[in-house]
């Protein structure tokens, strides 16, 4: 057989022996071929099948149906009792202080790290643009709603982190969900950590690819998904040639407070040929000796991460975010960030307040090891609980406290937590716990609350904080195993 | 040959939208377009009754000559970015874009071949008519940054100097860009006692009483039972909607609908079907086909159908056609998303909307969405209804659960705009200045048509298309215009259909009628110039003299 294919494939087409070879056939060989050309002929002639058209229902028919049809309402009730419905509104709010109902606390809720809301510069900057400025854009960036003063900021950015591009965005939410889809795509692969952040994984939603969840800041578990691929990848060699692949991880993890390996990940990077974007909403301005974020803190080439993205609504205590890399790499964004095109532009006054924070921390630069002593003060006090587990790693401004033990229903440990959080406020000290969709998450952390530090902490205010959480913690404990 | 608007391809398939061609009028309810004989009269039971008088969009088609002209520019320009592309190979040619680090040579290339052949040869090209980098406010005149290139576009750097223009492209409706005055002390004074940021979600420590206040007026102000504020308009559609619909559910979209809400679409995980542009026909034949058939494969029905329009389209200057949305919707028990990012404070006689602007009841629309960027010159965006769906979406929208809440600043420019447009400032501020806006729409848009330019959308709509279908002539014109003192935006190929290249036009309560008269010279003049009257249509009289004045 092998032959005759090399021989009709080199030698000119041979009527004689074509003859020959149909003589020399089988008969059933023969049959069976007839069978082959009497099917192809009828699947070509039959009519094509289709579901809509075995369903044909006549107009009278569709009438009835549509009168027939009852849809449900347009939301179904919520509990009236959710907390969201019974928001707590903030009347005041300073670099460490939030009166929040009335009650005045030290604020250990929200991720003003730095204390830069609040503070008297960055405010005057903001007004300082608005006065000429205005407040919003009236625009998106492509039709004039570029400020300089965006320019300026994109530019200093860059600068500032050691990258060649920066690109700005007016919502810090829609910066890391912007970014993931405009380079993942459909059949493109992407490695993401459990424990990413919800803005990420709405990223990676809209990117419509195909995701591979490694288990929460293991980089052995990603090795070895990275492995699997690889051989998958020789099998497919067509496939692999064009399927992009990234990891999505986050320099701080947000809903952990652990810190990524980021050495082990460029190390995998380049072994494996995969793209890392990092999401550095947590960490910049957080940790590094200067506080240029993760990789400053590993003391590796930032340039070794492909897409650095920052909210500007943490640290930096404004609003927007940002993301940093190549020219290269960040400028697709300028036409393929949904956010970032189809959105009006920041109000510069918040891109100046911003500008503004990174100008103090060059001025001060000891704040980011204050912060980092404040980090593991807490840290200290607060480990070792009874019954209770503080998630995070000791450098980071945000920590877990859960329960040690789960009760196995989530939104009751949630609720027990809560108990916590509203006598502290009682008690002077502002903490929330880490609100979650539950249905949404793709992987839900246990409850907890989410303990953010200040760096404008006093030494004072910091034993008060630990000391409240460590009392209310153990009654709180004591009145629920009472009440079994 | 008549060629179709809105298909996908300008040659598609689906010629039942044949009212889009020509101009469409209808008074009373009654449907008058070009030989084209509606149907179904008994799918609209109460639109003669609520049917607007006044209402009248037009859509000229475009010459056959004309539009063969187009697509011949474009394949020339492909030809010659193909022929470029060869010279870069063989090192004749440079590209200057960015490349990809060395480093990473040997990993799965970024993008997609078309994606940069798109970039480098089409849009790098025409690059300066984008981005136009401004220093200052955003008003009725900006000062424009002035730009050159030395390496044909790839790049370009600040002359340090700006030009005073008349600015006709940004959406300062009604004229709030403002950097001083009542409003703009309101905002310094919130900044200093709030600050800049909040630094946490709405769920979590981020409700500002400021934004107590402003859910509270935006509420009031629309008609609705409650409101719910968000930091950015695109993000409020594209993280709301998913927390409403889901699977099994049906979301019928406008084919022209903003990219946030097609976004919020996708990720909601529902069928999406797409019906014609403002098309009522295409509508209800979708909506009775989906109900009759159920759900794909399975056949269940619909656990509920969401329609989702806007009050006008930014990109055709038209208005929907609410009162026969509406209709269609009790017919068919559906609901309905109305996105307002346009027409809030820019319609109605006291700056309502679209629901004002017909007289209808705003208890009919039941999500109204919106914006605060365009008329309120701040940022971010609402979204009203009945109590049910408020509390709804504050215990399940991803924004209100992970994402920051709005900046004191923001709220208050917003906050006060909205007392100012609803009287509560104790001035006539707000009320001319919607007055003036309707006045200054309807002579522009006149004065335009009357120059021979093709200018889409409704009489009423302060988004003005003129139509410029070339690229080579679209471009010019926005370049001509800048030169002599007129900021314009101008949208081709991908955002529009390929052969519909246009100037868009955002009027604005702050422009004077001396500066209206001035843009609109200059239009002239390069109109002229660049042979971009196209209008072969006579125009309709003037129905109402009170209107030129």
């Amino acid at each position: 057989m092998a032959d005759a294919i090399m021989k009709f494939g080199v030698e000119p087409w041979n009527f004689a022996e074509l003859v020959e070879a149909f003589k020399q056939a089988p008969l059933y060989h023969l049959a069976f071929e007839v069978i082959l050309v009497v099917f192809i002929i009828r699947l070509i002639f039959s009519k094509s099948y289709s579901i809509e058209s075995t369903v044909k229902l006549t107009e009278a028919e569709r009438e009835q149906l549509v009168q027939e049809w009852e849809p449900e309402p347009l939301v179904p009730p919520v509990d009236p009792n959710h907390p969201a419905l019974h928001y707590k509104v903030i009347t005041k709010q300073g670099n460490n202080k939030l009166v929040v109902d009335g009650k005045e606390g030290i604020n250990v809720g929200t991720f003003n790290f730095l204390g830069m809301l609040g503070r008297k510069e960055t405010e005057d900057a903001a007004i300082q643009t608005m006065r000429k400025y205005g407040v919003g854009t009236c625009g998106p960036r492509g039709f004039f709603g570029t400020m300089d003063v965006h320019l300026n900021f994109e530019e200093k950015m860059a600068k500032h982190m050691g990258v060649e591009e920066a690109i700005l965005y007016s919502y810090g939410f829609s910066t890391i969900a912007s970014a993931i889809p405009a380079y993942a795509k459909k059949g493109d692969l992407v490695f993401c950590d459990e424990g990413v952040s919800f803005a990420i994984q709405m990223g990676l939603l809209a990117s419509r690819s195909k995701l591979k969840f490694f288990k929460h800041n293991n980089m052995a578990d990603l090795e070895r998904l990275l492995q699997e691929q690889a051989v998958e990848d020789k099998k497919n060699p067509k496939k692999a040639k064009v399927m992009r692949k990234f990891i999505v991880v986050e320099g701080l993890y947000v809903n952990h407070g652990t810190i990524v390996d980021v050495e082990k990940l460029i190390e995998l990077k380049y072994k494996y040929k995969v793209r890392v974007f990092m999401d550095e909403s947590m960490s910049f301005f957080v940790l590094g000796k200067t506080g240029r974020g993760v990789t400053e803190h590993a003391g590796v080439d930032i340039t070794d991460i492909d897409l650095i993205s920052v909210s500007m609504e943490a640290a930096l205590g404004t609003m927007g975010g940002f993301c940093l890399g190549t020219r290269y790499v960040v400028d697709h964004q300028r036409l393929s960030g949904l956010g970032y095109c189809f959105s009006a532009s920041l109000p510069p006054m918040l891109a100046s307040a911003a500008s503004m924070a990174v100008d103090i921390t060059q001025k001060e630069t000891d704040i980011f090891q204050k912060l980092r002593s404040n980090n593991e003060f807490i840290h200290v006090q607060l480990s070792g609980l009874p019954g209770y587990r503080l998630d995070g790693d000791p450098i980071s401004p945000i920590k877990h406290l859960r329960l040690e033990e789960t009760s196995g229903d989530w939104q009751k440990d949630q609720a027990f937590l809560e108990k916590i959080v509203v006598r502290a406020l009682d008690e002077g000290v502002v903490l929330t716990v880490a609100r979650y969709l539950e249905e949404e998450e793709a992987f839900l952390p246990p409850p907890s609350i989410r303990i953010a530090v200040n760096v404008t902490l006093t030494e004072d205010q910091l034993t008060k904080i630990t000391s409240v959480i460590r009392i209310l913690a153990a009654a709180v404990l004591r009145e629920k195993s009472e009440g079994e | 040959m008549a060629l179709h608007r809105r298909n996908g391809t300008p040659f598609g398939k689906g010629n039942h939208d044949l009212r889009q061609n020509g101009s469409v009028a209808y008074t009373n309810g009654h449907h008058k377009s070009n030989g084209t004989v509606l149907t179904d009269e008994t799918a609209h039971p109460k639109a003669s009754k609520v049917g607007k008088k006044d209402f009248s969009e037009s859509f000229e088609e475009v010459e056959l000559l004309t539009a063969l002209v187009t697509y011949m520019s474009y394949i020339i320009l492909a030809l010659v970015g193909y022929c470029r592309d060869i010279l870069m190979r063989l090192g004749i040619d440079k590209d200057k874009a960015a490349q990809e680090s060395p480093k990473l040579k040997a990993f799965t290339p970024l993008y997609q071949d078309f994606d940069s052949f798109f970039t480098r040869h089409m849009y790098r090209k025409v690059r300066d008519n984008w981005n136009v980098p401004i220093a200052g406010l955003p008003g009725a005149e900006s000062d424009l940054l002035e730009r050159y290139s030395d390496d044909n576009f790839w790049s370009f750097k600040l002359t340090g100097t700006t030009r005073k223009v008349i600015n006709i492209g940004s959406y300062n409706y009604l004229g709030f860009a403002e950097n001083h005055g009542p409003r703009s002390d309101a905002v310094v004074a919130s900044t200093q006692y709030y600050g800049n940021g909040v630094c946490s979600s709405r769920q979590e420590l981020g409700t500002l009483a400021l934004t107590v206040e402003l859910e509270k007026l935006v509420a009031e102000f629309l008609g609705q039972e409650d409101a719910i504020t968000f930091g950015m308009g695109f993000a409020t559609n594209s993280l709301n909607i998913p927390s409403i619909m889901g699977r099994g559910c049906l979301i019928v979209s406008d084919r022209l609908n903003h990219a946030s809400l097609v976004l919020g679409v996708r990720l909601s995980g529902a069928t999406v079907k797409v019906f014609e542009h403002n098309n009522m026909e295409s509508l209800e034949k979708l909506l009775k086909m989906a109900i009759a058939e159920g759900q794909p494969r399975t056949h269940r029905p619909w656990k509920k159908i969401l329609i989702i329009v806007e009050g006008i389209y930014s990109m055709e200057g038209s208005i929907v056609k609410l009162p026969e949305v509406i209709a269609i919707k009790k017919k068919y028990k559906c609901y309905l998303y109305l996105d307002e990012a346009h027409s809030i404070g820019a319609l109605g006689p006291t700056g309502r909307g679209v629901v004002e602007y017909f007289g209808l009841d705003y208890r009919d629309v039941d999500v109204m969405m919106g914006t605060f960027t365009k008329s309120f010159g701040g940022s971010g965006g609402y979204i009203a209804g009945s109590k049910e769906l408020v509390d709804y979406i504050r215990v399940n929208s991803h924004s209100a659960t992970y994402a920051s809440s709005t900046s004191a600043p923001v709220v208050e420019q917003v906050l006060s705009t909205l007392k100012t447009i609803m009287g509560r400032d104790g001035t006539t501020v707000g009320q001319d200045r919607v007055e003036a806006l309707k006045r200054n729409t309807q002579y522009f848009r006149r004065r335009l048509r009357e120059m021979g330019f093709v200018v889409y959308g409704n009489d009423d709509s302060p988004v003005v298309p003129v139509l410029m279908y070339l690229p080579a002539k679209m471009t010019c014109f926005a370049r001509e215009c800048r030169k002599r003192g007129l900021a314009v935006v101008i949208v081709g190929f991908p955002a529009t259909p390929i052969i519909e290249g246009r100037a868009r036009i955002c009027l604005s309560a702050a422009h004077t009628r001396q500066m209206l008269d001035e843009a609109l010279k200059i239009m002239d003049e390069v109109g002229e110039e660049l042979g971009v009257k196209y209008s072969r249509h006579p125009l309709p009289p003037l129905t109402d003299k009170s209107k030129m004045e």
